[in-house]
């Protein structure tokens, strides 16, 4: 039901360094990956469940958050339900050379959540560079690709953006427990 | 469609990071928005249920846990597509799925446990279905800041 949204997904600049999970950490994870409870003292729910200390599962929560395992804590909205109507995926081809500059520039946009460099397969598929860009509608949507395609100048060789027509599904990602609970 | 007031947009905007960890985090943030621990707990609940929040919690990065993750297109023909997505979907580790108005007209989002697990899958359903699958993997992810404003 509370599917994760990656579309929302939100990334904190934090070191790149390994964590490794363990048993404990899988265990949270399993715990809350579907949602915290709404709880005045949550973690202390999550904790008697899996049958550790709060403290210990703060502390291990703290730790995937700093490491980035953890992106946020906090609400996903659903952007339909607050009025934005108009999302695209935009995609360009740009310069492999420059893309890492361009795609900043992107990034940067309001409105652009998700901005990635991904690969081309020619013949069919000639972009590299894709953006998500919200709107309340599809009007607004043109213009940031517009604003966009400025941006770029010369360096947008061709772009488009497609538009999703029907959800053929959204369950969101799940670690699976091995115990097969 | 739902009637969402000045505290939830408050609730909405200020809580799309940042929850804290600690005893009591509901009291906390609800002080911060001036309302009491059982109004903001009863509105996030609220929230959840009509389906503005699609969830509350920590979000996971896939691949830091070790897991796969990758964006994947397919060419459809029409009469092919409901069954060619019925296919798809049956798959576990296909998370979104999404048909777009492009000649690669199906779009999905293929999580799975070990990051070494992506193109068994994909061979899978490429077999399966008897299309061919644009595996897309990110090569650079640039800022990713996007905050939706209620």
């Amino acid at each position: 039901m509370w599917g994760s949204d990656l579309m929302l997904d939100s990334v904190k600049n934090v070191s790149m360094a390994d964590y490794e999970l363990d048993e404990i950490d899988r265990k949270i994870v399993l715990a809350t990956q579907a949602g915290l409870p709404l709880d005045a003292k949550p973690y202390h729910k999550v904790a008697s469940e899996i049958g550790i200390s709060t403290d210990e599962v703060m502390q291990r929560m703290q730790a995937m958050l700093s490491h980035g395992v953890i992106r946020r804590i906090g609400v996903v909205p659903n952007h339909y339900a607050l009025g934005y109507k108009g999302n695209g995926m935009s995609v360009w081809d740009v310069p492999d050379d420059k893309i890492a500059e361009l795609g900043e520039k992107i990034g940067a946009l309001d409105n652009v959540s998700h901005c990635y460099h991904r690969p081309r397969h020619l013949p069919e598929w000639n972009y590299n560079l894709f953006a998500m860009v919200h709107g309340h509608d599809r009007d607004e949507v043109e213009q940031q690709v517009q604003q966009i395609a400025e941006l770029l100048g010369d360096n947008d060789r061709g772009h488009t953006v497609l538009y999703s027509t029907r959800i053929l599904k959204k369950t969101g990602l799940r670690l699976q427990d091995k115990q097969g609970k | 469609m739902n009637l969402v007031d000045k505290i939830d947009r408050k609730i909405i905007n200020e809580l799309q990071g940042g929850f804290p960890v600690c005893e009591s985090p509901f009291a906390e943030v609800a002080e911060q928005l001036g309302i009491t621990e059982d109004d903001l707990i009863a509105r996030v609940k609220k929230l959840l249920d009509e389906g503005v929040l699609s969830r509350f919690g920590p979000m996971y990065h896939a691949e830091r846990l070790g897991g796969g993750l990758t964006l994947v297109a397919m060419k459809i023909p029409e009469h092919e597509f409901d069954r060619v997505a019925e296919q798809v979907n049956a798959f576990p580790q296909v998370a979104h799925n999404y048909q777009r108005d492009h000649e690669l007209n199906m779009w999905f989002v293929l999580a799975t446990e070990k990051a070494s697990e992506i193109d068994e899958t994909l061979e899978l359903i490429e077999t399966r279905t008897g299309y061919k699958v644009y595996n897309m993997p990110k090569q650079q992810e640039f800022y990713v800041g996007l905050r939706f404003n209620a």
